[in-house]
């Protein structure tokens, strides 16, 4: 055993796996919604996410991190991407990276690799999280009712991304595209917040995308 | 609900999103064990209730998780200032905020 | 028939739609456009209430937000009911139903309008201090009764209906109040392109101006109006919010508006839309503009129907095309309220005479109205009203305001309503909700916001400037003021042009002298909601209560939803008077919010049924529900409780499964307890700092259990952490205790040792976590792993890698139930696959699912701990009997070691937790009963400790539990007795806490 235990935590044989919002059979509410509806959600499921940790106000972790994953390291409050990878800033000293599903381990490893010798920690989340996508006219109108973030576009530009409370529990907010939103949501409150953007987005209509 | 300028997300956000830890600056005593019982109970019970400025402990929960310090006067709410852990308070009690005080982005964005 | 009191023509309204309603059970007709009040008094009702205290008729007074009497209860079915609606301020609509809240059993024939009338001095003000606070038994009684009858409204018996939300609104200036200084104010930060809120109580914005005589350059002032709101609503950045009362001014210019956006449209909302909103607003600046109210005169009889505040009959007849009345007298002690009287002539109604305190007013309106012929009184006064029902006559007399006397016998003139107006008030309480103390000014007879370090700028009325010009320029330059301190560029605008006037100042008068003194005058009512009179606070005064908090409290002047809106400064003036002293040196009661009623539906918002609270699932938790599993909050979690077959109760479940668990194997969902991911050099120490046991020597692959304290050395949590790789440590928390130990971990490591090398996450969702326990378990996993489960290669207290079901797993062989038992971690997504693999393997075992409460039974057998349930923060390790889990000699003073070694953790006879058998072994003893060792002492008894955890149903065969008692560690096979309620006395002896097991064999097998 090394001094850090990292392992794949992903079977090789195709076994049943389950994501979070899976009891909520968002399948079958495809196509099910009001015509034009305001909010369209999509649970972007089965990703690779990855809390990073180390000292972001050194450079020798950013040109690590840079090494590993071709990415700068991101700035307070914003998330850089390239292709389907992503890396948010959560804290000064901790990152949030999703990778496609399956990455997780090659990544981790390229990671301790390229910031070897360094007091960082990875830590693979990926059961723990996934992200909800909501894309429409109507969805700042529902971040509005759920959360106390100033989400006008003034203040919440494109690649920005706040940790906020949200409703009763807290979540990350992420602005991808113009009309386009994410919620990275922890696993045990998907339901929660699968209700919860029901409801509030009940008065301009909720379409479900797979 | 007071708006609280987090020194590491450099933005106001509000209440909800924070804890308040209490008293800022209560150093844990270096040698425990020589600490008579009165000292102990002092650094553990005993708390300051000014009126006025005083310098609180708070935790981002819900943004960065970062534990930071807040001076904020009991009387009338306002928060004169927050800092990082390890930095030294600008306002004290007795002294008034010098305009220097916006570069902690406290009363810059209202 | 119906609305005789309807003008033919003018005001807001359309005749063409007629909108059916009923009050009291009477069906009547009004227009769109109507209030509620303004239909009823087109029908000509009279009395809408009884009074709270003395019952007596009440009418309507006032056209908006500070109307005390007509407080209805609103609502066509019962789960619709919505109490203290004030017919003011709801919009009629079609169907709309509404009852009187007091008058008992109702409003024209009260029971207590006898008790009121015969003999008000039975209730004397102060009577809450007074008749009812002793003696104390008596208060429920009293309550009752004086509730029903005063009538505060009712919640109805069902669910509402309708939707309420919040939204979150962040603007550069927030607009209060959208009448002239208001929608000046709006168009100035509007066009400057800063993000505004207009929001304004009323249907629709204007204020004053949509009853107003002045024109605007030259045209009606609602046509400035309607040209002002089509312009901020061709503002993108502007958001306009009628309907939507301001109603609370908090911390840092967070302030909460509570809109209503269907309550004009019937009796529930429109499917799908959200019937009220609270919108949070945090706003850099802010203006307020709420304006002022008029204050009426005090003198006597002024509850009776027929009695009004001057400018609301203009509103009236000028907005909603409505008369109140055909014979008008209206007192003044200002030129403005003889617009009333004009409105009143012009709509071709009969002014009796106008009584004008003054001696000599010379204003433009004053001879306006005496151009037209109305009669003038000077010096003089409504002295009193006359009627039961309603008003019939009004005494008018020649005064002496500075001698406050009355100079002549007067006259009474027939009329059917009675108008007063004794100046304006500043709506102040936005401006005093954070405590702002306001200032009085004797220019203006009113109290105007006093100096606060709160961002924002207060504009036309509310400041005193009531001449129409004033207070456009006003608000317009507070909304250039507010949106330039924002940070954006306005621009200079040109304002309408309106009529100049010459005005005569205002005299001071509140209360009209009366020849008779206050108390023995009719009643001179100051707060008509609270049935506070003139007489009620001289006795107030004469009974030393002089501070104005005092007389507030002892009358319950301004109390309530009223909030002084009318009566304030008049009770003010008439406590400064009655102690010879001036307004200001009396002071204001403070204002809190909110500024009118809000519904618990608003409060509520979505936060209701299944959005109350977050609740929390595992991975599992479909399958759970599957196998029938009742559920236990655990936190925010919902666990499995117990899995009840058909006709189980929860005993029968519990000993079913307890006994599965001890024959065979059971499987446990564990994946709800906290997982922190703990990586850095570092990493070790930190464990030694923050457990109370050493962690130094934990060889990788092994795992380990520890105990938490705060500094105090008091237990806190507890938890097995594994050793995964030498820097890399996985601890488990208590489920309830996970958020709160990482927040506690980074404190230390955030605050005290920062230095040191060490990295802390949350991966409690990541894994699901399956526990299997039983003496089977190990033949059951082998079935569904590639890990050599051999007791040798794979001891108790470790950790193993490998597949479980096909999916990679860490497996820890650690034990809460005593037996053998492994915990299968595997990545969430996997968890249901690989629980269903591991049931369909288990059949053969009788694999039993298991809940908490089977868990917390097989827990206490082998006397484990758990904290929050056996500890209560007051307990150190040596109380709970876990010496052995205290490493004293470890280098670093780690926390809770000096906290536990303080004189009174270490004094001999304090509560220990021990193990209780019931001496017969059916009687079950309560949790949380007392224990006394003397049971025949006399009460109150010595009580030397309490019940902790206690099972009936077990796998033991007898009821046990587990308890603190002082020195109980040293009192093994001693008796306790716990007296319970009914009498009886349940004897046990104390005995370990380990009941099964003793040695520790089975787990180690």
């Amino acid at each position: 055993m090394s001094v850090i235990n990292v392992y794949q935590q992903n079977p090789s044989a195709d076994v049943k796996a389950e994501s979070p919002l899976h009891h909520a059979d968002l399948a079958s509410l495809i196509g099910k919604g009001r015509q034009n509806a305001g909010v369209t959600l999509r649970e972007k499921k089965f990703l690779g996410h990855l809390t990073l940790r180390g000292d972001g106000h050194d450079p020798a972790f950013a040109s690590g991190v840079h090494k590993a994953l071709g990415l700068e390291l991101p700035v307070a409050l914003t998330v850089v991407a390239r292709g389907d990878t992503s890396l948010q800033w959560i804290g000064p000293d901790e990152y949030l990276l999703i990778v496609p599903g399956g990455q997780e381990l090659e990544v981790e490893q390229k990671l301790r690799a390229a910031l070897e010798g360094q007091h960082i920690q990875v830590v693979n989340m990926s059961g723990g999280q996934t992200l909800l996508e909501l894309r429409g006219p109507k969805v700042r109108e529902v971040l509005m009712k759920s959360t106390s973030y100033d989400v006008h576009p003034n203040n919440f530009p494109v690649g920005k991304a706040v940790g906020t409370v949200f409703a009763k529990s807290q979540l990350v907010i992420r602005r991808t595209s113009e009309d386009t939103w994410e919620l990275v949501i922890r696993r045990s409150f998907s339901d929660y917040w699968w209700l919860w953007l029901q409801d509030a987005s009940a008065e301009y209509g909720l379409s479900i995308e797979a | 609900m007071l708006h609280i300028f987090c020194p590491h997300c450099g933005e106001l956000r509000s209440e909800e999103e924070f804890h308040c830890a209490g008293q800022a600056h209560i150093a844990r005593p270096l040698d425990p064990a020589s600490c008579t019982d009165p000292e102990w109970g002092e650094y553990i019970f005993f708390r300051d209730n000014p009126r006025g400025i005083h310098h609180e402990l708070w935790d981002h929960v819900a943004g960065c998780r970062q534990y930071f310090n807040a001076t904020r006067d009991t009387v009338t709410y306002e928060i004169l200032e927050t800092y990082k852990i390890g930095e030294k308070p600008q306002v004290a009690a007795g002294k008034q905020p010098s305009m220097q005080l916006t570069k902690t982005g406290q009363e810059e964005k209202v | 028939m119906s609305q005789t009191y309807r003008l033919s023509s003018g005001g807001r309204i359309d005749r063409s739609k007629v909108l059916n309603f009923t009050f009291n059970g009477k069906t009547y007709q009004g227009y769109e456009g109507d209030s509620l009040a303004a239909a009823l008094l087109a029908n000509g009702v009279d009395i809408v209430g009884r009074s709270f205290k003395y019952s007596r008729p009440r009418g309507i007074i006032a056209a908006g937000a500070e109307e005390p009497n007509a407080i209805l209860q609103i609502g066509a079915t019962e789960a619709t009911q919505v109490p203290n609606v004030r017919a003011t301020q709801q919009a009629l609509y079609s169907g709309l139903v509404a009852t009187s809240t007091n008058g008992w059993p109702n409003v024209n024939n009260d029971v207590m309008g006898i008790i009121g009338k015969v003999g008000g001095s039975m209730m004397p003000p102060g009577f809450y201090y007074k008749t009812f606070m002793y003696p104390k038994s008596f208060w429920m009684t009293y309550e009752k009764y004086i509730r029903k009858a005063a009538g505060l409204g009712r919640a109805p018996l069902q669910n509402d209906p309708d939707t309420y939300d919040y939204m979150n609104q962040h603007c550069d200036v927030l607009v209060v109040g959208a009448g002239p200084a208001g929608l000046a104010a709006a168009l100035a930060a509007g066009r400057s392109g800063a993000r505004v809120i207009l929001a304004d109580e009323q249907e629709e914005f204007g204020g004053s101006l949509l009853d107003s005589r002045e024109t605007l350059d030259g045209k009606p002032a609602a046509d400035w109006v309607a040209s002002v709101v089509a312009e901020l609503e061709s503002l993108p950045e502007v958001t306009l919010l009628p309907r939507a009362t301001v109603n609370g001014y908090h911390d840092h210019n967070f302030l909460t508006i509570h809109e209503r956006l269907t309550d004009h449209l019937g009796d529930h909302a429109p499917l799908g839309q959200v019937r009220q909103r609270i919108h949070r607003v945090r706003a850099k600046r802010v203006v307020l503009a709420p304006g002022a109210h008029e204050r009426p005169l005090v003198y006597g009889n002024n509850d009776v129907p027929g009695n009004m505040v001057a400018g609301a009959v203009s509103t009236y007849v000028r907005r909603y095309g409505v008369a109140p009345g055909r014979k008008l007298v209206l007192s003044t002690n200002n030129d403005h309220a003889y617009r009333t009287a004009l409105d009143w002539h012009d709509a071709g109604l009969q002014v009796i005479a106008i009584a004008d305190a003054r001696h000599n007013p010379r204003g433009s309106l004053v001879e306006e109205a005496r151009a037209k012929g109305i009669r003038i009184l000077t010096s003089s006064a409504v002295l009193e009203s006359r009627g039961t029902k309603h008003v019939t006559a009004a005494r008018v007399a020649a005064i002496d305001i500075a001698a406050h006397k009355v100079s002549s016998p007067g006259e009474w003139l027939e009329c059917d309503l009675v108008a007063t107006s004794g100046g304006y008030s500043p709506v102040v309480h936005l401006a005093s909700h954070l405590g702002g103390r306001p200032v009085w000014r004797e220019d203006i007879l009113g109290f105007v916001p006093g100096d606060a370090p709160q961002k924002r700028v207060c504009v036309g009325g509310i400041n005193g400037v009531y001449p129409l010009g004033d207070a456009l320029a006003d608000g317009f330059e507070g909304g250039v003021r507010a949106a330039s301190e924002a940070g954006f560029k306005a621009t200079t605008g040109t304002l309408p042009k309106t009529v100049a006037r010459k005005e005569e100042a205002t005299v001071a008068l509140f209360q009209v002298p009366h020849d008779k003194s206050t108390n023995r005058a009719p009643k001179q009512f100051v707060d008509q909601q609270n049935d506070v009179t003139a007489a009620g606070i001289e006795l107030a005064t004469r009974e030393g209560f002089e501070s104005v908090e005092h007389v507030k409290r002892y009358t319950a002047l301004g109390f309530g939803t009223d909030q002084g809106k009318l009566g304030n400064i008049n009770g003010l003036a008439i406590a400064a008077r009655s102690m010879g002293i001036t307004i200001p040196q009396m002071g204001t009661t403070m204002f809190r919010p909110n500024y009118t009623p809000i519904t618990f539906g608003a409060v509520a918002g979505r936060h209701c049924g299944h959005l109350f609270e977050p609740v929390r699932f595992t991975a599992l938790h479909a399958w759970h529900v599957k196998k029938g599993a009742e559920f236990e909050d655990v936190g925010q979690w919902k666990r499995p409780w117990y899995f009840p077959k058909a006709g189980e109760d929860i005993h029968a479940a519990v000993a079913r499964e307890c006994k599965a668990v001890r024959d065979s194997v059971g499987l446990l969902d564990a994946s709800t307890l906290g997982k922190i991911d703990i990586q850095g050099p570092d990493a070790r120490e930190f464990l030694n700092r923050v457990y109370t046991n050493a962690w130094t020597k934990l060889d990788v692959g092994k795992a380990r259990y520890g105990l938490m304290c705060k500094e105090d050395g008091m237990v806190f949590d507890d938890g097995v952490t594994a050793c995964v790789g030498d820097n890399h440590f996985i601890m488990t928390t208590t489920t309830g205790g996970a958020a709160r130990v990482l927040q506690w971990l980074e404190l230390y490591h955030q605050t005290e040792w920062p230095d040191m090398k060490v990295f802390f996450t949350s991966v409690t969702d990541h894994w699901a976590t399956l526990t299997l326990s039983g003496p089977n378990s190990r033949k059951l996993l082998s079935e569904v792993t590639d890990i050599d489960l051999d007791k040798d290669a794979f001891p108790f207290m470790t950790w193993k890698e490998g597949l479980v079901a096909g999916v990679p797993a860490r497996v820890f062989r650690i034990s809460f139930t005593g037996e053998l038992s492994y915990e299968v971690n595997i990545q969430a997504n996997y968890g249901m696959g690989v629980l269903e693999k591991i049931v369909e393997a288990g059949k053969q075992y009788n694999l039993t699912p298991y809940g908490t409460e089977t868990m917390h039974v097989l827990r206490a057998e082998k006397g484990f701990i758990i904290v929050g349930q056996d500890t209560d923060g007051s307990m150190t390790p040596d109380d709970l009997n876990m010496s052995w889990c205290v490493g004293r000699n470890k280098p670093f003073s780690w926390i809770g070691l000096r906290g536990m070694n303080r004189e009174d953790c270490v004094r001999e006879n304090r509560k220990q937790l021990v193990g209780l058998k019931p001496v017969d072994p059916t009687k079950w003893l309560p949790e949380g009963a007392q224990l006394v060792f003397d049971p025949k002492q006399p009460i109150p008894m010595d009580m030397v400790g309490h019940v902790t955890s206690s099972y009936a149903a077990n796998s033991l065969g007898y009821s046990f539990a587990m308890g603190v008692v002082k020195g109980g560690l040293k009192r093994m096979g001693e008796r306790v007795y716990s007296p319970q309620v009914d009498g009886s006395v349940i004897e046990a002896e104390i005995v370990s806490a380990v009941f099964f097991d003793p040695k520790g064999e089975r787990q180690n097998v």
